[in-house]
């Protein structure tokens, strides 16, 4: 993330240009480049769990299998899983834009504790290199869920080394969520109450909220299991007395609330780009910021709906499937809104808006898919198919990384203080949105006629699905690597952007772009409510 | 940097706050949501626990017999004697006392605690390792429930463990404290520092007596049972 060469986009200081040298990006307390070197950082992971799915979409063209061992194809998936729910989606928006936009959103000046915030980079690289290094070296065949006892006795892998990494970059989770929540509580500057915050605030809020409790319990999980191996004794092998299905039943306390650290980010995003690109005051404003905080509640008490074939019980399964159906509300809360505050907008289609539609869409189509998977039937169908795939890529995929590429479009000129081709921008979001629905529709049909997940051959007559699906994640490749060599090109040669290149309302676009070092020349007084785009729209 | 515009401010201050009430808030408040996470790591544990204790009562009960409750019990005092230091050392920082008085309610803390661990370490852990106690590392217990105890003394290492590692950090803190305040870090209006630390090294203490407890004590250890 060398910016050295860069030359500043206007006059004078900022960020970027204060000081040079690999030392004081290093060793730097400014929450801007922290967020910069966790972009970088998580971009290579990216592209790192991005290559193993390009590997296994193309060894599942042949029904036979093209390229691997079915031995290397487990450590394949197991990469993709790990690399990329562990190591890109759940630092994603809050280490990125978190990092960079909550102190400038609430007029402060950095976060509550930066020395913390730097170590909680370090903690995250230090676990990133460790999983990196035991995956290149030998991997691991578990599956991202660790379960054992294909974790503890059947696994010959370097199952330690990677739980390791994962139990290490937890920490950093837990460390940036704690700065997060006493950063919103105690650095607003004056005037910016609690329903004057943007709706990206309230959303990185709840998804703190879940690092915070949720993170500890999977780093407790993850060294029980690893004592396990180490030690060879029994705390989840039923043959000693010890139970399989607790370690399931803690791995889910903490991995399902960490999908909506995955979602709500990008929900948060998408609130802040629809209000820009329709330039209207959100619809509904209180029930968006509380639909963030239920459904960081409601998120950790649904984890069984994970494990309706176990053999749990089947009253627990019947609440966790009721519960399972509340997080629909919220959602369905935040669509709702998004769409009422479309309508009679002033809509324009600059690329973060395009991501945000089609946010709104895919993950419209993985909500509602969801709600199959928490019904206690049809989950004995579709449990273990490739219809929870598809569900899942498409709120992971086509929720929350459209966001996360929409608010990386929507923020770039503050960022770097430079602007990118938006013509080009405009047509890499159109090749992931095809990409991505090539990729993944034809996984749901897969799995609804009975695909499985996670095996690396599969009957014939699954072929033509099988090769969409490839096809489609070909072209999905594409539509990612355009934005980083535009993005590289836009940070070298990009004209500048300004201030407030969309007219978007926010304290982030009251300052310059990039911002000074210390965000503003004068704290900020905060005199009305977040998008207050009335003042100028024609429709209101 | 930022803090140009504020004028003077007293040691210790950080440029991103506005004033130092702020800046005391945001440490405490800090320093309660950090305590909030450790609830929930030591929180799977015991949940863990619980689960294992209810499957194999007879087990936990033989296993939580083979501890020494003496030394357990003494911990526990050692513990609760150095939560009182630890508060009287604050309680000297807030009321404008000498250093000196600040530095001796300090180091009283960092004794206990390390009594606490020495203790563990001699009396307990060293003589589990010669009766063959510790699961995967010393272990040759073959008296009735042997898979069950096994699983009861690795949460018994697995938690004591865990918070012997808290201990260690927490003289790491004191440590840190006693230089700050031999370089007349403190006063009266700035004694932040101590108070949060205060509140880590009581939470550590508390965790403690619900180890304590829940270890050492079940089913009863009346004399004679």
């Amino acid at each position: 993330m060398s910016t050295s060469q860069e030359k500043p986009a206007e006059s004078g200081v900022n960020y970027l240009n204060a000081t040079y040298g690999i030392r004081s990006w290093l060793l730097t307390l400014d929450h801007k480049r922290i967020g910069l070197l966790y972009l970088g950082s998580i971009t290579l992971m990216f592209f790192v769990g991005g290559m193993a799915a390009v590997l296994m979409r193309l060894h599942l063209t042949e029904p036979q299998g093209a390229l691997f061992e079915p031995e290397t194809y487990n450590k394949m998936f197991s990469t993709h899983g790990i690399i990329m729910v562990f190591f890109f989606l759940v630092p994603s928006i809050p280490a990125t834009l978190g990092n960079f936009l909550i102190p400038l959103m609430i007029g402060a000046r950095d976060v509550a504790f930066p020395k913390l915030n730097l170590m909680s980079w370090y903690i995250f690289i230090t676990g990133a290199a460790l999983a990196l290094y035991a995956t290149l070296s030998g991997g691991v065949d578990t599956g991202w869920t660790f379960y054992p006892p294909y974790s503890s006795l059947y696994s010959h892998t370097h199952v330690v080394a990677v739980a390791l990494g994962v139990f290490i970059a937890g920490f950093s989770s837990i460390l940036t969520g704690l700065n997060f929540i006493v950063t919103i509580h105690k650095m607003r500057a004056p005037g910016m109450t609690w329903f004057r915050l943007p709706l990206f605030i309230w959303a990185m809020y709840a998804t703190s909220l879940i690092f915070v409790l949720g993170t500890p319990v999977i780093a407790i999980t993850l060294f029980l299991l690893g004592m396990e191996r180490i030690l060879h004794v029994g705390i989840f092998d039923p043959s000693v007395g010890g139970d399989p299905l607790l370690f399931q039943h803690l791995f889910w306390f903490y991995s399902h609330p960490a999908v909506y650290i995955m979602i709500l980010p990008g929900m948060g995003v998408v609130s802040e780009l629809i209000t820009a690109f329709s330039r209207k005051k959100i619809f509904g404003y209180a029930f968006v910021a509380f639909s963030s905080l239920s459904i960081a509640v409601i998120s950790f008490v649904v984890w069984g709906h994970h494990m309706f074939v176990t053999g749990q019980s089947i009253y627990a399964g019947l609440v966790f499937s009721v519960l399972s159906f509340l997080v629909a509300i919220p959602s369905a809360v935040k669509v709702f809104n998004w769409t009422a505050t479309l309508y009679k907008g002033s809509i324009s289609y600059e690329a973060p808006m395009l991501y945000a539609l089609g946010f709104i869409g895919l993950f419209t189509i993985g909500g509602l898919t969801g709600l199959f998977l928490a019904a206690l039937a049809t989950d004995v169908h579709l449990n273990g198919t490739y219809f929870i795939v598809a569900h899942f890529h498409y709120v992971m995929v086509g929720g929350a990384v459209m966001a996360y590429m929409g608010g990386l479009h929507f923020w770039w000129p503050k960022i770097t203080g430079r602007l990118y081709p938006d013509l080009w921008a405009r047509i890499a979001a159109a090749i992931i949105f095809i990409g991505f629905n090539l990729t993944f529709f034809p996984q749901f049909v897969l799995g609804y006629l009975g695909m499985p997940r996670r095996y690396a051959i599969y009957p014939a007559e699954f072929q033509v699905l099988n090769v969409m699906s490839s096809a489609g994640a070909s072209i999905l490749g594409i539509g990612y690597i355009i934005p980083l060599v535009y993005f590289i090109w836009s940070m070298c040669y990009g004209p500048p952007a300004g201030k407030n290149p969309w007219g978007a309302k926010g304290l982030e676009w009251t300052t310059q772009s990039p911002p000074l070092t210390q965000n503003f020349e004068e704290i900020p007084i905060v005199t009305e409510d977040a998008y207050n785009y009335a003042s100028e729209a024609t429709h209101v | 940097m930022s803090d140009l515009a504020h004028g003077a401010h007293p040691q210790g201050f950080a440029h991103q706050f506005e004033d130092v009430e702020q800046q005391r808030d945001a440490g405490r408040l800090g320093m309660w949501v950090f305590l909030v996470t450790e609830i929930l790591f030591f929180g799977g544990m015991f949940a863990s626990y619980t689960i294992y204790r209810a499957l194999h009562y007879e087990s936990f009960v033989t296993g939580s017999h083979l501890l020494k409750v003496r030394f357990g019990a003494t911990n526990t005092y050692v513990l609760i004697g150095s939560s009182l230091t630890m508060a009287l050392a604050i309680r000297a920082a807030q009321t404008g006392k000498k250093k000196g008085q600040i530095i001796f309610w300090l180091i009283l803390t960092m004794i206990l605690g390390a009594a606490f661990i020495g203790i563990k370490l001699h009396y307990e852990w060293f003589r589990d390792y010669q009766e063959g106690l510790i699961p995967g590392v010393q272990w040759f217990y073959n008296g009735p429930h042997a898979p069950g105890v096994k699983m009861f003394m690795c949460f018994y290492f697995f938690m004591t463990g865990l918070h012997a590692i808290h201990m260690v950090a927490g003289l790491g803190i004191l440590t840190v404290l006693v230089i700050m305040t031999a370089r007349n870090k403190f006063s009266p209006e700035y004694y932040a520092p101590l108070e949060i630390s205060g509140l880590y090294w009581h939470f550590v203490d508390i965790v403690w007596i619900f180890l304590f407890a829940l270890l050492y004590l079940i089913g009863g250890r009346y004399p004679g049972s």
